[in-house]
């Protein structure tokens, strides 16, 4: 039991610690991300350049820095997208049920079927490679989760005391769906959305990987990956770093939800 | 039924979802097959030949007739149906994913087994250890540190490519699965290249799948473990493997199969990234090297490909279930 509060823990620190690096960023790093010093190209770790600097002679430790923005940035506004649309579906869909219910809930399983990272590269090989079709490829494969969620557990308060004493005093519609049937909705969701962070920052850097994120020279972790596996026989800490920061920000979102997971 | 049902259902989904990306792409399809220097005429003509201004629906229509007829089009890139292009790389990425499959099925159940016949502190924190690190580590960046330190400085194993080069230009590669192609060449050297090229991938794909099948087989096996009927086995004296292998296996066999179903299915997606960083021919490379030359056609042909098995996966579980456990029947 202790060690899962100490997971939840480590990934509640964690997790404030990259939310602190990426609204800092200006002032922790030291270089310009972008400034290129040809001259000082591939060098590996040391005071001046704390984890060395890639083959533009860009400074890792700032590119990292910055990247951060980008990861949690992504990260937060397909949540913002993916959490409401699949709620809202559910609990519509739980609470009507009928004929509503069986075209919702045929939807949600049918895209919930659907395999998330190769969709996704599809969406951007077809649409163009960039930030916001990776976006809108993660959110229409990520809300069908909310939606069984949502509907499973409105199904199951439809039929207690306190939903029944709340339309008695007059309150219905959205009201009622929202104010009384979401808040109930929160613990499960919280395990959920935690998890399917992880999810989402190891589905961006893997797409920054393959080239289809964000375009160049932006700093992405996926991306200076990438780069830094060109090199990797030589110089290996270019690639070393962003990997174990995708690792280290995806495990602490993984160690939240089991933490989570286990005090329900 | 229901499931068949609803299988058929998702993948005519996925076939207008491909439908829709092709049609939303701003690759103009007659303009990357005549090119950008044709000459007017040429282009209007590609343009009737692909029937790119016939109204939505009937083109849909024509879409779906070609699949039927397994007409997936063809890629820009190499000139021949994409349709044959597949059927020449998917055999490279099943054998990947069913020997990652294997290994982690083995590995998983024996992890889970040992955890639940422990159960205490530190088998338990092990486990957890391992699902976790292994649901976080980003799958590609994996396998180039693992290329950095046992082919690059180890030497223990080949690096990219599915064989060492002397033989990859020297043995016929018939069927594309490449330790049976390796061994029916006749030359021990080629078999034991084989071999030591899919090492790591095999390894870093079980890495991606470890920590599901462990999980998920503790769960079920530490829940049936608190029956009655293990109780009573253990009562009538039946020793404490005899119960796990005779009592409790049997009945946890369903659950089991449908997360290693499901995770096999998920191999699917992995075999891509891997691939595209061990340079291994296969469904995933294709799919990445098409991305990056807007090979349109053969883009969506792999995503069907792809799409399909991993629904059909997902969608077989509930059979295989009914097969396995005469109660769901």
């Amino acid at each position: 039991m202790s060690g899962h509060t100490a997971a939840a823990r480590f990934g509640l620190l964690v997790i404030a610690m990259f939310l602190v690096v990426s609204l800092a960023a200006p002032w922790l790093a030291s270089f310009d991300p972008l400034l290129q010093e040809i001259g000082d190209r591939l060098q590996p770790p040391s005071l001046h350049h704390w984890l060395g600097t890639d083959g533009l002679g860009r400074d890792v430790l700032s590119r990292l820095i910055y990247g951060t923005r980008l990861t949690l940035g992504l990260a937060a506004f397909v949540a913002a997208l993916m959490v409401p649309i699949g709620l809202t579906l559910g609990i519509l869909s739980g609470h009507f049920g009928g004929w509503i219910d069986w075209v919702l809930s045929g939807l949600t399983n049918i895209v919930m079927a659907f395999p998330q990272l190769i969709l996704a590269l599809a969406f951007v090989g077809a649409l163009g490679p960039g930030l916001p079709n990776v976006a809108l490829a993660l959110v229409l494969t990520g809300w069908p989760a909310y939606a069984r969620l949502a509907r499973a557990e409105t199904q199951l308060l439809r039929r207690t005391d306190y939903i029944a004493a709340a339309q008695m005093l007059g309150i219905v519609g959205p009201r009622l769906l929202f104010g009384h049937v979401l808040p109930a909705c929160v613990p499960a969701l919280r395990v959920r959305l935690a998890l399917d962070l992880a999810g989402i920052i190891l589905a961006a850097a893997a797409l920054g990987f393959l080239g289809l994120g964000v375009r160049p020279p932006t700093p992405e972790w996926g991306t200076m990956v990438a780069e830094g596996g060109k090199v990797v026989f030589d110089q290996w800490w270019i690639a070393a770093a962003p990997g174990t920061a995708v690792l280290l920000a995806s495990l602490a979102f993984n160690c939240l939800a089991d933490g989570l997971r286990d005090r329900e | 039924m229901r499931g068949l049902v609803s299988l058929v259902l998702t993948l005519v989904v996925l076939v207008v979802v491909t439908f829709l990306l092709l049609k939303l792409s701003p690759i103009d399809p007659a303009l990357a097959r005549v090119g950008d220097h044709a000459s007017r005429s040429a282009y209007l003509q590609m343009r009737q030949e692909l029937a790119l201004d016939a109204s939505w629906p009937l083109q849909l229509s024509r879409y779906f007739g070609r699949l039927f007829h397994g007409d997936l089009g063809v890629s820009l890139s190499s000139g021949q149906p994409v349709a044959d292009d597949l059927r020449r790389v998917w055999p490279a990425t099943a054998e990947l994913a069913t020997l990652a499959m294997a290994v982690s099925t083995i590995l998983g159940l024996a992890l889970a087994t040992i955890a639940v016949r422990r159960v205490g502190r530190l088998s338990d924190g092990l486990i957890r250890l391992i699902s976790l690190v292994g649901n976080s580590v980003p799958i590609f960046w994996l396998g180039l540190i693992a290329l950095l330190v046992f082919y690059a400085r180890l030497q223990w194993v080949g690096g990219p490519g599915r064989l060492d080069d002397a033989y990859e230009y020297t043995i016929a590669m018939p069927t594309g699965v490449v330790l049976f192609d390796a061994w029916r060449s006749g030359m021990p050297g080629a078999l034991v290249s084989a071999l030591s090229h899919l090492v790591l991938p095999v390894l870093m794909l079980t890495a991606y799948a470890i920590g599901n099948v462990t999980r998920l087989s503790r769960t079920t096996l530490l829940k049936e473990m608190t029956q009655e009927y293990v109780t009573l086995a253990r009562a009538k004296g039946a020793g404490e493997l005899r119960v796990l292998l005779h009592h409790v296996l049997p009945n946890a066999a369903a659950l089991i199969l449908t997360a290693l179903a499901l995770t096999y299915a998920s191999l699917l997606e992995g075999a891509v990234l891997v691939e595209t960083v061990f340079a291994r021919p296969g469904l995933g490379r294709y799919l990445t090297t098409a991305l990056f030359g807007g090979d349109l056609p053969a883009i969506l042909g792999a995503t069907l490909l792809i799409g399909a098995c991993f629904i059909v996966l997902n969608g077989l579980t509930d059979l295989l279930v009914r097969l396995v456990d005469p109660r769901a029947r």
